[in-house]
């Protein structure tokens, strides 16, 4: 992710136009993120799409209908998978943006670990929500 | 953070005027960006009033007319005055064009011309372009083949296969998109820029290199190609209507096709 080489502004200013392009090369990734943050987003449309609607219809739902609701197997896992994409896809979106905006390379690197350990945790806490109801 | 505001030195200070001389009828003002480095002084915009009716019809042709007869300190590059040399690429109205080509009745009121946005400014109207043309330089513009081509004659490409150069080989690297990309303009020390990646995917597409693999592999970097998040105003301000975002977006399938 840096291409920071730790050389002083004077060094940095002398290296040629074509060095500091090059710079450290090619990371040789970029296609797994730029490929999930499409899928996960075609995914999520029908999923998003149902649980909008399961809640829609679910106003006023007695309390024990709701957790037997939940812990019916095809909708629990389909809450998991939706926890999991939505959390994969807010992160891969936000780290998209922090690139774009952040700058210097540490406070970058600290944002985007920042952003992942946050939605891991949060994707990992209604996870254990949803398992708690259906196992 | 990407900065949004220009630093104290680079605020721009109302100019010189110049008016129009007696007489003249048909008169536009053309407000133009005024900096030399080595007056020490904050740049300006100055407005000099031009008499259409002994003017040519493009923007080129007012600031050749500007730079004979008005201020002859007004600096600018320029070439071929037809649209094929790419020198005279600069931000008209808002909208980075190439003077030559842009009828001056196409603009409404006052003609407002700056340099090619974002880019250090040699002077004036000349912006310095040495990253831009090092990340040219960096993805290897030239055909590269092991074969040895055929003793009797040329490469051969189809019909077909030469089709696939086309709306590709007519950049003229006036790096009117690469200046008017934001992802350029944030990140260009890294991102190589519309420009820059349709002459790299203009190798990529010719059926008689053989690198292509090579050639994928330099690009496949979050910075170099996946800050373009197709925003589009490449294809928008391009001055030969070529696309550059669409070859971008065949690069990256390309790179998803041979992963997936």
């Amino acid at each position: 992710m840096s291409h920071s080489t730790g050389e002083s502004p004077r060094q940095a200013q002398l290296r040629t136009p074509l060095g500091r392009v090059r710079g450290a090369g090619s990371a040789k990734s970029g296609v797994a993120h730029w490929w999930g943050q499409r899928v996960t987003s075609i995914a999520l449309l029908p999923l998003t799409i149902w649980f909008i609607a399961s809640l829609a219809t679910s106003a006023g739902m007695p309390h024990h209908v709701a957790q037997a609701w939940i812990g019916h197997p095809l909708n629990a896992v389909l809450l998991l998978a939706l926890i999991g994409l939505t959390f994969h896809h807010i992160a891969a979106g936000l780290q998209v943006v922090i690139e774009d905006y952040v700058k210097p390379e540490g406070r970058k690197m600290a944002a985007v670990l920042a952003v992942k350990f946050a939605c891991t945790l949060l994707a990992l806490a209604a996870a254990l929500a949803v398992l708690r109801i259906a196992v | 953070m990407a900065t949004f505001t220009l630093p104290k030195n680079s605020t721009i200070s109302k100019g010189k005027h110049y008016p129009a001389p007696h007489g003249a009828k048909k008169v536009r003002s053309f407000k133009i960006y005024r900096w030399n480095p080595d007056d020490g002084e904050n740049p300006r915009t100055d407005t000099y009033d031009i008499d259409l009716d002994a003017c040519g019809p493009m923007v080129l042709d007012a600031l050749i007319k500007i730079k004979n007869e008005v201020d002859t300190t007004l600096t600018f590059r320029r070439s071929c005055r037809e649209g094929i040399c790419g020198s005279c690429s600069m931000n008209i109205d808002g909208l980075n064009t190439l003077a030559c080509l842009k009828p001056i009745e196409d603009v409404k009121g006052e003609v407002r011309i700056h340099p090619l946005p974002h880019m250090p400014v040699v002077k004036d109207l000349v912006p310095d372009l040495s990253q831009i043309y090092a990340q040219l330089r960096s993805v290897e513009p030239w055909l590269k083949a092991d074969t040895p081509p055929p003793p009797d004659g040329e490469r051969l490409q189809s019909k077909e296969e030469r089709a696939k150069l086309d709306g590709l080989w007519e950049c003229i690297l006036c790096f009117c998109c690469s200046t008017a990309c934001p992802s350029y303009w944030w990140n260009g020390d890294r991102y190589l820029g519309p420009a820059v990646l349709l002459q790299a995917y203009r190798w990529i597409a010719d059926s008689r290199d053989e690198a292509t693999g090579e050639r994928l592999d330099a690009l496949e970097d979050p910075f170099k190609l996946y800050r373009c998040h197709t925003i589009m105003n490449c294809a928008r301000t391009c001055p030969k209507g070529l696309n550059p975002g669409q070859a971008i977006g065949e690069i990256k399938k390309m790179l998803a096709e041979r992963q997936v």
